[in-house]
């Protein structure tokens, strides 16, 4: 190796470190100059073990990852749900079924509610005689706007990002929700959460 | 007959005589020698953690070195569960119904019957999302004895669930879990827990509302497990998303869908029941090998051995 011209003159040189070399480092794991065979032999086994024992726990994390796969046929989750002027004022269930959402217009304009019970995940029903949604499941209520009113629900029901294509069509995307957790930050006023049309 | 291995383990409980004495000694003290004495115990137990197979532990589900004498070995073939699935002797208070209901025995026959129906059930029942339900019907309306194999299933699942509960009260009430027999209470807890799963994924199978919503509301909650799920604690901060943790996991999907169907049915038919077989095999081994079934009187009573009954 050659010595770097910047270091002082009469410093040592560094010294050459042998390169790694996998058949040294077997060589060094394999032979022993320790006089004692049953040590050897423990330390072989031991070798061996935390082989076995290394290939099962990395058998194990694969089984494991097995079960998150890579790819998911589910419904999409944006769509179309038609134009502004399909929506008359107050709340819409026509896309329950088909999309899990509610389409809502009240006077600053339209969003759309996940219809997903906040609580536990139950699909709460419309009921338009008590002008409020009811989840079945633990009883969670919640006005016409989606705001929870009385049960278990911990917050008000999430709202999916709407925005209209060129062609003037509400497009609605499931996958960007807007949130309203207890005690923080209404995002239901952020832009895309709601179409002031 | 049982030869008590983990009856002689570490049972050092220093804490105990600090507060008996408390009275007299100010609380500073009090809490010096208690805090001293959790320290020595913690000091006893890193050591023996140098030798983990002296725990109590480890020498409750591995294998254990005997002497090598004659009687050591007729144990082992006296205790062995595969040549001996009944005792070679039990204490006659064991079979006296009013004090052990005969709860235990009676969880396994059900589960045996539950094995048995659910396998039949196997033959028609379809786990696909399309045809689950109309399986369902089709058992119930139109294959022989259908409507009465379900039934004896569900109900059978119902009473499991019932019995385990009666079973574990009744070890309870008796004070069963106690030395020697605290490592078969885990065993027993851990079974509980397996029939209480057995009986969650054989909820949804039906695919009707009723099991759809239960799943649903079962696999929510485990969206709030701590660091493995979206909504739980430090979940979000470690990169959970409802894409990624638990609950994922569990339904092979972020809703409750045709893959979650499928998981749902091969936990329900393959693997709990053989966990469950396997931890039931340990629990009923271990019940001889803790001295039989706990009984009100001693193995023997004392005026037995000194007054032999004579012919």
């Amino acid at each position: 190796m050659a010595v770097s011209t910047e270091k002082p003159v009469g410093a040592k040189a560094p010294e050459t470190k042998p390169k790694p070399n996998a058949a040294d480092a077997l060589k060094k794991i394999f032979t022993s100059d320790d006089p004692d065979p049953q040590r050897i032999v423990a330390r072989r086994r031991r070798f061996v073990i935390a082989g076995v024992l290394g290939f099962l726990s990395v058998n194990f994390l694969m089984f494991l990852r097995f079960f998150f796969p890579r790819a998911l046929y589910e419904p999409k989750t944006k769509f179309l749900i038609g134009y502004p002027s399909d929506f008359g004022f107050g709340v819409d269930t026509k896309f329950q079924n088909a999309h899990r959402i509610w389409v809502v217009r009240n006077t600053e304009g339209i969003f759309v509610i996940s219809a997903i019970c906040t609580h536990l995940g139950c699909t709460p029903d419309w009921k338009p005689s008590e002008n409020k949604f009811k989840c079945p499941c633990h009883g969670s209520g919640y006005d016409p706007e989606g705001i929870n009113f009385e049960g278990p629900a911990p917050r008000p029901m999430d709202r999916a990002h709407v925005e209209l294509t060129p062609e003037g069509q509400i497009e609605v995307d499931l996958s960007r929700l807007y949130r309203w957790p207890k005690g923080e930050r209404s995002e239901f006023n952020d832009p895309g959460a709601i179409l002031h049309v | 007959m049982a030869d008590g291995n983990g009856s002689k383990g570490m049972s050092g409980n220093g804490a105990g005589d600090a507060t008996q004495n408390g009275g007299k000694k100010s609380p500073v003290t009090v809490l010096v020698e208690g805090a001293k004495a959790v320290g020595v115990q913690a000091a006893e137990e890193i050591k023996a953690l140098k030798q983990p197979e002296k725990t109590d532990v480890w020498k409750s589900v591995l294998r254990v070195k005997h002497d090598e004498t004659p009687r050591s070995r007729a144990l082992g073939v006296l205790s062995n569960v595969f040549l001996h699935l009944h005792p070679a002797k039990i204490n006659r208070d064991a079979v006296a119904y009013n004090y052990t209901w005969g709860m235990g025995g009676m969880t396994f026959y059900v589960y045996i019957t539950l094995v048995f129906t659910g396998t039949l059930l196997m033959f028609y029942y379809h786990p696909s999302k399309v045809v689950a339900f109309r399986d369902i019907l089709y058992l119930e309306h139109d294959v022989p004895f259908g409507k009465l194999l379900r039934n004896m299933h569900r109900w059978g699942a119902h009473l499991m669930v019932i019995m385990v509960e009666l079973h574990m009260f009744r070890v309870f009430l008796t004070g069963s879990y106690k030395k020697p027999r605290e490592f078969n209470w885990v065993v027993g807890v851990i079974l509980l827990v397996l029939t209480l799963l057995l009986s969650f994924t054989g909820y949804l199978l039906p695919d009707d509302q009723l099991g759809f919503w239960a799943v649903t509301v079962g696999t929510n909650m485990a969206r709030a497990t701590p660091l493995l799920g979206h909504d739980g604690p430090f979940g979000r901060q470690l990169g959970m998303t409802p894409f990624n943790d638990v609950r994922f996991g569990l339904l092979g999907g972020s809703i409750v869908d045709s893959n979650a169907l499928l998981r749902a049915y091969i936990w329900h038919c393959v693997a709990i029941p053989i966990i469950a077989s396997a931890f039931m095999v340990v629990h009923f081994w271990r019940v001889r090998k803790d001295g039989g079934i706990s009984g009100p009187a001693p193995v023997q009573l004392e005026s037995e051995i000194k007054e032999p009954r004579k012919l």
